[in-house]
């Protein structure tokens, strides 16, 4: 069992198991099956990769949905 | 044969390729829910829905009904906007996020913020957001400021739709500066959208009268004391705005009547032959 992964979800610190995808990660914030796009220090990543790509210590990680705006 | 209905079925709006029946385009912030949100956007007719891009709630989220429940990316053409964003480098990461989230879509609303009192359009970092988005693949909408030198700027870097305020975002002030909207469209080739500032309808039809290609509107609807039924309204204001530049306005005579019913075959005046 290896040391917990932390990295920082929409702005506030979080620990998980590591290793995490980020199939994974979206199972753990209860958000499976909704529609939303996350962004990994920057860069998209794209949810075709979530099964894949694996989060590594100090990640940030912004999770979006489409809100009402004008 | 109805000839009005006829001339309306051929008038599409065409933004970036695709062709529109509707000219008015609105916003889904404000409601009380998404019920009434849809059934606003339902009575307006609007084909296009502009939509906001923020981080989701965590941990908050079971069950909790989505936006695009409501009004689905398979009905509605959805126009994630880059509200709230101040530089260009985070319009540009919130366009990429909407990119992903809506699969592919390319079609967007660019706004880049100047000041939190005015949300008067920060206008270099909009241009520089466009350059980027464009050579992104980008199709890009952008809210922008009312001159008419950026305004074409703006179609130069390859903008699919340039979009003026007609005043401060949610002020509901109508139209302060027709002649730099007139400007506008005149100098311009591709759709030019009146985005901000609308507050009743008679702005609605104003805005189509001076031969914008269409209205952008969501505080005018949302904040009215009855939103569906004023939906509806700015709905025919388009649609009569619209029809009434097509018809080309009389012209304007300030210092001379003109009658018009005849001026013959009057009855005699009283004491005359």
């Amino acid at each position: 069992m290896s040391a917990p992964i932390r990295v920082v979800v929409n702005g506030a610190p979080r620990e998980f198991p590591a290793p995490l995808t980020f199939s994974q990660l979206i199972d753990e914030l209860h958000l499976a099956g909704r529609r939303l796009a996350v962004e990994r220090n920057g860069e998209i990543v794209p949810r075709s990769r979530f099964g894949e790509a694996r989060l590594a210590d100090g990640d940030r990680i912004e999770v979006v949905i489409a809100v009402g705006g004008g | 044969m109805n000839a009005p209905e006829k001339i309306a079925a051929q008038d599409e709006l065409v933004i970036a390729g695709k062709r529109y029946r509707s000219r008015l385009l609105v916003g889904t912030g404000k409601y009380r829910d998404f019920d009434e949100t849809r059934r606003a956007v339902e009575a307006s007719g609007a084909e296009i829905v502009t939509v906001a891009i923020r981080r989701t709630n965590i941990g908050q989220n079971a069950g909790e009904p989505s936006l695009l429940d409501a009004l689905p990316p398979s009905r509605f053409t959805i126009l994630p906007n880059t509200a709230g964003c101040y530089t260009a480098e985070d319009a540009v990461r919130t366009l990429r996020l909407a990119r992903e989230l809506l699969d592919g879509h390319a079609l967007v609303k660019l706004e880049v913020l100047g000041d939190p009192q005015t949300l008067f359009p920060n206008m270099p970092e909009t241009l520089a957001a466009a350059k980027t988005l464009v050579a992104d693949g980008f199709q890009v909408m952008a809210y922008c400021s009312d001159d008419p030198i950026l305004a074409k700027e703006l179609q130069d870097l390859g903008c699919v739709a340039v979009m003026p305020l007609a005043s401060l975002i949610g002020s509901g002030m109508g139209i302060l500066n027709p002649w730099n909207l007139r400007i506008i469209r005149d100098r311009l080739s591709v759709p030019v959208l009146v985005d901000a500032g609308i507050g009743t309808a008679s702005d609605a039809a104003i805005a189509m009268e001076l031969g914008c290609d269409g209205v952008l509107m969501n505080t005018a609807i949302a904040k009215a004391g009855e939103p569906v039924r004023m939906a509806n309204a700015m709905k025919l204001a388009v649609e009569a705005g619209r029809e009434a530049f097509l018809a080309r306005r009389m012209p304007k005579k300030p210092y001379e009547a003109a009658a018009s019913s005849p001026q013959a075959g009057l009855i005699a005046p009283v004491g005359g032959a």
